[in-house]
């Protein structure tokens, strides 16, 4: 009754025609933002925090305007993953996998709404998921230390092996680039710079939208020049919208898995929305077996990773909301921003502020609905813009990109390592080697280094600690299976081919 | 309404990619992304410059992140020493990074330091049910057994949220520093969830980082690291009345370039001085859990020679400089 009462407070307050309006408002701008590679939610919403400035908004309205731009760029990110097989932001990086494939066999309205209804899921489970259990789930980051953290990531980095490549010996070394350019900036165990060449614009390492955006969008660019358009990717043609209830109905368990998996991924301080993404596809994938289609456009191939996603998004808002602990880059950003709204994040909030809280949260679940229109019905707004003949799409991303990446630092020296990204890019493509890999490594692999350099000086140096808690050796166990198992499975999994789309495999 | 949000939209769009068209108007330089304490400062301080009339157009807040504010530190080094309308926002951070030679080789007197009004005291916390009922506890436990207290902090390696303990160590007689263990982590939360959770003994920070936790019982404040109590937090003991005199606060204040004239120089400490003098001000540090700190003009510089000396003598005995 309590939350009743609560949420009954917080539509009070999110309900005005003005918060309302800034709802609109936040998940129309998100959604471009996010469908705009160059621009992600982190960048999004740190270049619009001086707009809460300038227009006063109090505090309640500034965090329904920036979250809705948090969970519209969720949802848009995927758009340029299907239609472009470049990820608007790196959340949508595993929507290209099945998305982009779905999109080129014709379907691409269909992989439009199919990604939309799953984000919709997720957000809604997630927000749901706040509202309830929010106090109750801070409790969960104090079992986590370096231990646990660091095989948590493992546990990623076992499971990428099994990732859409045909050769795995490619992956892996794509994956070892990625870890590679993780090293570069600050080392922080030890305050001294690695791999910089004294330059100081790679003290802060390498930003991974910068990667992206060379990896995906520049690398295409030089396809294009290569071939005279010819070998592009881009060209998707996009008919009719109509909704596929044969694939939603399909994947209704996929996406109730993935929001799980996304939400538990997004409380935990760390990687946030792109290890839910990855995690939600990975474990659909090996309950898929080798037989499920993943990677040549499976329904639940795009499914999954938009759920797990936008769920994650939801998830990394209790330990930001409850402890002041970003789970994400993003809410790194939104934390800064409720700072300067003179609202100190932490366990006493929800009691301190709760007009704050649950207008947050009344918020969210506006937004949601907001977002599924816009997503569904009305997607094909968004894909007008995309819609355009590639010479004249392809080199208008680029400008966008290079302006989002240049009003984020202020400085060529990013540009020129996009640049160098494209290039990059454009080899390992020629060579059949995976980009995702390489940029997971960059995500992930900096966030598990510092995890065992941090368990190493809490225990000398003992490599038993890795193995001190429950949690830690229930990771190892998972980790190990992930790795181990596809190599038996492939020999003892030959069911017959299934069409990806065939009825739920539970 | 929307008039207003579509006008800011514009000016955000226009102070966006269109930086540095006005050249009469101040700007201050916040060396980070919106929303961090440097664009606190910068924001704030523009604001009330503003407000109380020390500046006739509004200060213009430009973002320069990188390298933990060492691009903007090049920037106005290289390119803009002359300029005598530009001011920078900066913390204790600053100096502790030109102390450890992080900005690539620039030093501290390559530009000018106007002053700090203000600063988030420093503290050590424990958890609420930790042995340790004072810092005596803490220091006489490292003394007996380095190895059984790790201390977790918002800062990396070698940053000011590690030199806190180890200069209280040193005023209690321990001097083999780098047997302490300290893990940097993401932020002063973070270093309290560490804490709190049993992975670490002990969280060194800032005021504002540990206020929340301190209202909700998860932790207690056994030292603050200033010269007197901290008004509204008067039953928090400081380190100096336990016996070890450390004063670490994480001030807030502004450079400006090297090559202004000295008129000028002390006309930006005037303004300062105005803002620090301000009911504005004073508002603004109670809502953002600042403490009183004001060292405007040579005092402050003289302050800043010190804290640079001492701390790049701390860093070397660490071993995070040569």
């Amino acid at each position: 009754m309590d939350i009743l009462a609560n949420l009954a407070i917080g539509f009070g307050v999110a309900l005005s025609p003005y918060t309302l309006f800034l709802a609109v408002c936040g998940c129309f701008l998100g959604t471009i933002i996010g469908a705009l590679p160059g621009l992600g939610p982190s960048n999004g919403v740190a270049i619009l925090i001086p707009i809460t400035f300038t227009l006063g908004l109090d505090a309640t309205s500034a965090l329904v305007l920036m979250t809705s731009v948090y969970y519209g760029a969720m949802y848009g990110g995927r758009i340029s993953s299907i239609l472009l097989n470049i990820p608007g932001d790196e959340p949508a990086l595993m929507t290209t996998l099945d998305g982009y494939p779905m999109a080129k066999s014709g379907r691409a309205g269909d992989a439009l709404v199919l990604s939309g209804v799953a984000s919709f899921v997720g957000a809604l489970l997630a927000t749901i998921g706040l509202m309830l259990l929010a106090p109750s789930l801070a409790r969960v980051a104090f079992l986590f230390g370096p231990a646990e953290y660091f095989a948590l990531y493992l546990l990623a980095f076992c499971t990428l092996g099994g990732m859409a490549s045909n050769n795995q010996a490619k992956a892996a070394l794509a994956a070892c680039i990625g870890l590679g350019i993780a090293m570069i900036g600050v080392d922080s165990s030890s305050g001294l710079p690695r791999l910089t060449g004294g330059n100081l614009h790679l003290y802060d390492g390498i930003d991974f939208l910068v990667a992206i955006v060379g990896l995906f969008a520049i690398a295409e660019i030089f396809f294009f020049i290569e071939s005279h358009g010819k070998g592009s990717s881009i060209g998707i043609k996009l008919d009719k919208v109509t909704i596929p209830w044969k694939d939603i109905m399909a994947t209704k368990w996929t996406m109730l898995r993935a929001s799980g998996v996304g939400f538990i991924a997004g409380i935990l301080p760390g990687a946030g929305a792109s290890l839910g993404s990855f995690l939600a596809y990975m474990t659909e994938k090996s309950i898929a077996g080798p037989n499920g289609g993943f990677g040549k456009g499976a329904a639940k191939g795009i499914a999954a990773p938009e759920a797990g996603n936008n769920s994650a998004a939801g998830g990394a808002l209790v330990p930001m909301l409850t402890l002041g602990v970003p789970g994400s880059g993003t809410t790194a950003v939104l934390l800064a921003l409720l700072m300067t709204l003179n609202i100190t994040p932490g366990p006493t909030l929800f009691s301190e502020r709760p007009e704050v809280v649950w207008g947050l949260i009344a918020s969210l679940l506006i937004a949601n609905f907001v977002l599924l229109a816009m997503n569904v019905p009305m997607v094909k707004i968004f894909v007008r813009i995309l819609m355009v003949p590639a010479w004249v799409l392809l080199p208008g991303v680029t400008m966008i990109s290079f302006v989002g990446i240049y009003s984020l630092s202020g400085s060529y020296f990013d540009l020129l390592l996009m640049i160098g990204f494209g290039v990059l890019g454009y080899f390992l493509r020629k060579l059949d080697v995976p980009t995702v890999p390489v940029i997971l490594g960059i995500l992930l692999g900096g966030n598990m280094e510092d995890a065992l350099r941090r368990a190493m000086t809490l225990s000398d140096g003992d490599p038993m600690y890795l193995f001190s808690s429950p949690i830690a050796i229930g990771f190892w166990i998972a980790a190990i299976a992930g790795f181990v198992a596809p190599m038996f499975l492939r020999g003892v999994l030959k069911k017959p081919q299934k069409h990806p789309t065939d009825g739920p495999i539970d | 309404m929307t008039k207003r949000l579509v006008g800011a939209l514009i000016t955000s769009a226009v102070l966006t990619f269109g930086a540095g068209g006005a050249a009469t108007a101040a700007e201050c330089i916040a060396p980070a992304n919106p929303g961090g304490g440097w664009d606190f400062t910068c924001r704030q301080i523009g604001k009330i410059m503003f407000d109380i009339g020390a500046v006739d157009k509004p200060v213009q807040v430009t973002n320069m992140p990188g390298a933990g504010g060492g691009l903007a530190f090049g920037n106005v080094v290289n390119e803009r020493s002359d300029d005598t309308d530009l001011i920078v926002a900066a913390s204790t951070a600053t100096t502790t990074r030109l102390a450890q030679n992080a900005y690539a080789g620039m030093t501290a007197d390559q530009v000018r330091f106007v002053g700090a009004i203000g600063a988030d005291p420093g503290v050590i916390v424990v958890a609420a049910d930790s042995a340790f009922q004072s810092l005596g506890d803490l220091v006489e436990a490292i003394k007996a057994d380095p190895g059984s207290v790790a201390f977790a902090g918002g800062s990396a390696v070698g940053g000011f949220d590690h030199m806190k303990p180890l200069m209280v160590l040193k005023e209690g007689g321990f001097t083999d520093i780098t047997k302490v263990k300290y893990i940097g982590v993401d932020g002063g939360a973070d270093a309290i969830t560490q804490t709190v959770g049993g992975f670490t003994q002990a969280m060194t920070g800032d005021m504002s980082e540990v206020v929340s936790f301190l209202s909700n019982g998860d932790i207690r404040v056994i030292a603050v690291l200033t010269d007197e109590r901290v008004p509204g937090f008067e039953d928090i003991p400081t380190a100096k009345e336990q016996g070890y005199d450390v004063v670490a606060v994480n001030w807030r204040g502004l450079y400006v370039p090297k090559d202004i004239s000295d008129a000028r120089f002390d006309e930006w400490a005037g303004k300062l001085q105005q803002v620090a003098d301000s009911p504005e001000w004073a508002q603004a540090m109670a809502d953002n859990g600042l403490a009183p700190f004001t060292k405007v003009g040579g005092d402050f510089q003289s302050y800043i020679d010190g804290l640079v000396a001492d701390i790049a003598a701390l860093s070397k005995e660490l071993g995070v400089t040569q």
